[in-house]
């Protein structure tokens, strides 16, 4: 094995992690803002590819499709929003219920193919992976204006009641906020921002597949909690709004570069999903372990012991 | 001035658990009246609170507070008009936002949330002023998380949140009941203070007698879902806790069975 393979897999790494890192910011929203385990995601990532390829194809330029694949994640996260603050569908059911619904919707927008291809050499394109400086300084450059909008939106009067809901539905409530309405404008912003990533990895890998979103949700989980996890050790009580954020993207980064490990040991790529499970597992699992650790019975028992 | 017009409740209708909570109850609070609301537990006072504040509609009745049929407005539509506190210190607050989040977010209660910054300068100098009012400190740390504060420093917080704008009527349910001996008395204090400066109308609901006597001007007891008694003026001023026991038994042939009212009676 050579270490030079894993040097040069790295920049293509990184442009991985960036596009992925929009999508976990939208996860963020989600889970850590909202409170909401969003499952939508899987399928309006995969509603951005196939919007921003179909657009293209059909002679729009990059950044136009892209706005409308961002407006069409944004239409999946308000029907996640409706069927569950309307109808009182619980939060994982009303997302894997989007999510089952947009993988007939997708097939459709992409006129029943499974996949679609768009070449770079046939179309203008914003990134692509035979272009991976200018797809890093892209990518770049859209993450540093979200996270400037995310800090923006939520030190506002809308997003700090935003915030608010996700905290303390209740005390929320009591100061008159309308969690509904909160709620599923939270979850359109983030399927807006998810299916923006979509239709970025599409141009980027050169094709959008039916599935390319499957297990989404658990790579955006990853990039948070690692992210999280990495920003807390090296940042610590200096911490602020747009710090997590940028943490988050970096999370989504070494995410990839660990990926990108594993595939330089020549692990069987089969094993992907299972290593990222494992990898999940592990961040989520080590703030708890590490409270237990301090806080168990067995350490309780033996200081008991030494007394009796 | 707020008004319940034969208020009913049932919880859990047709099943087993079925529960008249509020069986028809009337009553009248003149603006500027402080009203302390005490019975035993499960006696509907919290349900009381609760319709009031629309936590769910009423079966029956209708809600007036100044001219305004609240009756069909829902929880936040009509926090506008209401301050809370909570028995739960934890309920009132945002854990993860700032003292000054908090505060700002109690500002806009009723108001468009659009997107103006959620807090400007002038708010946090303003804010800064009432929390030294509280003598808490809190004025130091303005930022932060009320996640960090003790259960008392919370519900003084929640308090002055509560009436940062004058609501129409403050509705406290129990809300030292669980603070320490020492903290409670302090932020009843404050209660106290923070009422009459702003001749707010109040209900506080107490099962502590002692202190359902001293603070307000009109002491009410419930009892099964109904207002029982009604005490106001020189009769409320001149109670003691024996001739509050002794009307309960009168009206509603039973005996108070509060433990805590009673060992608030042997430490009388
Ligand atoms: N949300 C609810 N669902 C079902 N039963 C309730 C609910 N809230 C209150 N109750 C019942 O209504 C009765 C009155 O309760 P409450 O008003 O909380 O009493 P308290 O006077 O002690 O505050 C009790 O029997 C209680 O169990
Ligand atoms: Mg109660």
């Amino acid at each position: 094995m050579d270490i030079g393979v894993l040097f040069s897999a790295l920049p293509g790494n990184i442009a991985q992690g960036l596009i992925w890192g929009i999508m976990a910011l939208g996860v963020f929203l989600t889970y850590k803002i909202l409170n909401f385990a969003d499952l939508t995601v899987d399928g309006s990532i995969a509603t951005g590819g196939a919007v921003t390829v179909v657009l293209i194809i059909s002679g729009w330029s990059a950044p136009a499709a892209l706005a409308v694949a961002f407006a069409a994640g944004v239409l999946a996260g308000l029907l996640t929003g409706l069927l569950h603050t309307m109808l009182g569908i619980p939060d994982i059911l009303a997302g894997i219920l989007l999510q089952i619904a947009l993988y007939s919707i997708n097939l459709n927008i992409m006129g029943g193919a499974a996949n679609m291809a768009l070449s770079v050499t046939q179309y203008n394109l914003l990134v692509s992976l035979r272009y991976i400086p200018k797809t890093l300084l892209v990518t770049g450059v859209i993450i540093l204006v979200l996270i400037s909008l995310m800090y923006w939106y939520f030190g506002t009067e809308q997003g700090s009641a935003i915030r608010a809901t996700g905290t303390n539905p209740a005390m929320s409530r009591a100061q008159g906020i309308n969690i509904d309405s909160m709620k599923v404008l939270a979850l359109a912003l983030s399927n807006g921002f998810v299916a923006l990533s979509g239709g970025i990895l599409a141009q980027y890998q050169g094709f959008s597949d039916i599935n390319m979103g499957r297990g989404a949700i658990v790579i955006g989980l990853a990039a948070v909690i690692i992210g999280e996890v990495i920003g807390n050790a090296l940042v610590g009580k200096r911490m602020n709004f747009s710090i997590r954020l940028l943490f988050v993207v970096v999370g989504a980064i070494l995410y990839y570069i660990a990926i990108g490990v594993v595939l330089w040991l020549r692990m069987p790529t089969n094993n992907l999903k299972l290593f990222t499970a494992i990898i999940v597992a592990v961040f989520l699992a080590v703030p708890y372990l590490k409270e237990k650790a301090n806080n168990s019975f067995a350490k309780a028992g033996r200081r008991g012991n030494k007394i009796s | 001035m707020i008004e319940l017009k034969n208020i009913r409740k049932t919880f859990n209708p047709g099943t087993i658990n079925e529960k008249l909570a509020l069986d028809g109850v009337s009553l009248r609070i003149e603006e500027g009246e402080f009203v302390t609301v005490i019975g035993g537990n499960g006696a509907g006072k919290s349900t009381m609170l609760n319709a009031i504040a629309g936590t769910w509609p009423v079966n029956e009745g209708a809600i007036v507070i100044d001219d305004i049929n609240v009756t069909g407005l829902s929880e936040y539509r009509r926090a506008k008009y209401l301050g809370r506190v909570f028995q739960d210190p934890m309920t009132g607050t945002a854990a993860s936002m700032g003292i000054d989040e908090n505060l700002a977010l109690a500002a806009r209660r009723g108001k468009r949330r659009g997107l103006r910054w959620g807090i400007t300068k002038k708010e946090r100098e303003e804010y800064r002023e009432k929390l030294a009012e509280l003598s808490l400190g809190l004025e130091e740390r303005m930022s932060a998380k009320v996640g960090l504060l003790s259960g008392g420093q919370r519900q003084a917080l929640t308090l002055l949140m509560a009436t940062l704008r004058k609501p129409k009527i403050l509705l406290l349910d129990e809300h030292t009941a669980a603070l320490d001996p020492k903290t409670a008395k302090t932020v009843l204090e404050t209660t106290q203070r923070i009422v009459s400066e702003h001749h707010l109308t109040t209900m506080m609901v107490t099962h502590n007698m002692r202190d359902a006597i001293h603070y307000g001007n009109r002491i009410i007891m419930m009892n099964e879902g109904k207002i029982i008694l009604n005490i106001a003026g020189e009769e409320k001023k001149n109670l003691t806790i024996e001739q509050l026991l002794h009307k309960f038994e009168e009206v509603s042939g039973e005996e108070f069975t509060n433990d805590q009212a009673i060992l608030s009676k042997k430490d009388f």
